[in-house]
């Protein structure tokens, strides 16, 4: 997905997981996609870098559907569409 | 009718998907943990061996296993003082890496080095530059690269190098038949 169109996601879930390292941002999303349903959008925050890859590589490990990511200032943004 | 059926393939396709992420290919992946010569000899040894018997090779560094790959012609520029004390105290690239043993004072390690020219061992070097040549992915700790103060402008130039999480190195060595800690 292009970033408009992350941009313009209607998103159900969205954890901030701005405070943690490796594997910190992972751990909070593995915890917080039990809070939403099948179909659900989730969207990740994360000042980590490697949240980058380790985030679609989950996602193609349990079966989410891993839509992209943007950059902000100091942080990204990840979004999935949950199996 | 129709729309049944493509529901059906798509389902199908996702779960292809699936297995394929979850499924044990022909692949080595390494933990290089460790900074000591030795050690990551070891490691380069296996990696592009590996390579040659046609093995898919996934190196994950992190810890003292980064210092080896900077470059130690480029300084970035805007650290940290406590940055730049780690950067002066760890090595810089892998022609200061040490022997885990009989280092004595560089002595062991310079005669180790010498002796491996003379049996016609590759140097370590040698050995990075064919791994790159032969397609070995070389994977870096973003956490390692924080928690040490390293930039990726000080890295070497490598074709195959990323930056991920435990995230990453945990689905590679799921994919890998082979996985070691070094």
């Amino acid at each position: 997905m292009t970033t408009e169109e992350l941009k313009a996601l209607k998103v159900d879930l969205s954890i901030d997981a701005r405070g943690t390292a490796c594997p910190g941002p992972l751990l909070a999303a593995k915890k917080a996609i039990g809070e939403i349903e099948s179909g659900d959008i989730m969207e990740v925050l994360s000042a980590d870098e490697g949240t980058k890859s380790d985030i679609p590589r989950w996602c193609g490990k349990i079966g989410h559907e891993y839509l992209g990511f943007y950059d902000e200032d100091s942080f990204s943004r990840l979004f999935l569409r949950k199996e | 009718m129709p729309n049944d059926l493509e529901a059906q393939v798509q389902m199908l396709e996702k779960q292809m998907k699936k297995m394929q992420a979850n499924q044990q290919n022909d692949q080595l992946s390494i933990v290089v943990f460790s900074g000591d010569l030795d050690k990551v000899l070891a490691a380069m040894i296996i990696a592009t061996g590996a390579r040659a018997m046609d093995m898919e090779v996934k190196l994950f560094f992190t810890f003292w296993g980064t210092a080896m790959l900077r470059d130690k012609k480029k300084n970035p520029k805007g650290k940290d003082f406590i940055s730049k004390m780690f950067g002066m105290m760890l090595p810089k690239g892998s022609k200061q890496l040490k022997l885990s043993q009989m280092h004595m004072c560089g002595m062991g390690t310079a005669m180790i080095r010498d002796l491996m020219k003379k049996k016609h061992v590759a140097s370590l070097e040698e050995m990075i530059a064919t791994a790159a040549e032969l397609g070995v992915e070389i994977n870096i700790c973003q956490m390692s690269m924080d928690l040490m103060g390293f930039k990726k402008e000080e890295m070497i130039d490598y074709p195959n190098l990323k930056y991920v999480g435990v995230g990453s190195y945990l689905a590679d060595a799921g994919e890998s038949r082979v996985q070691l800690f070094i």
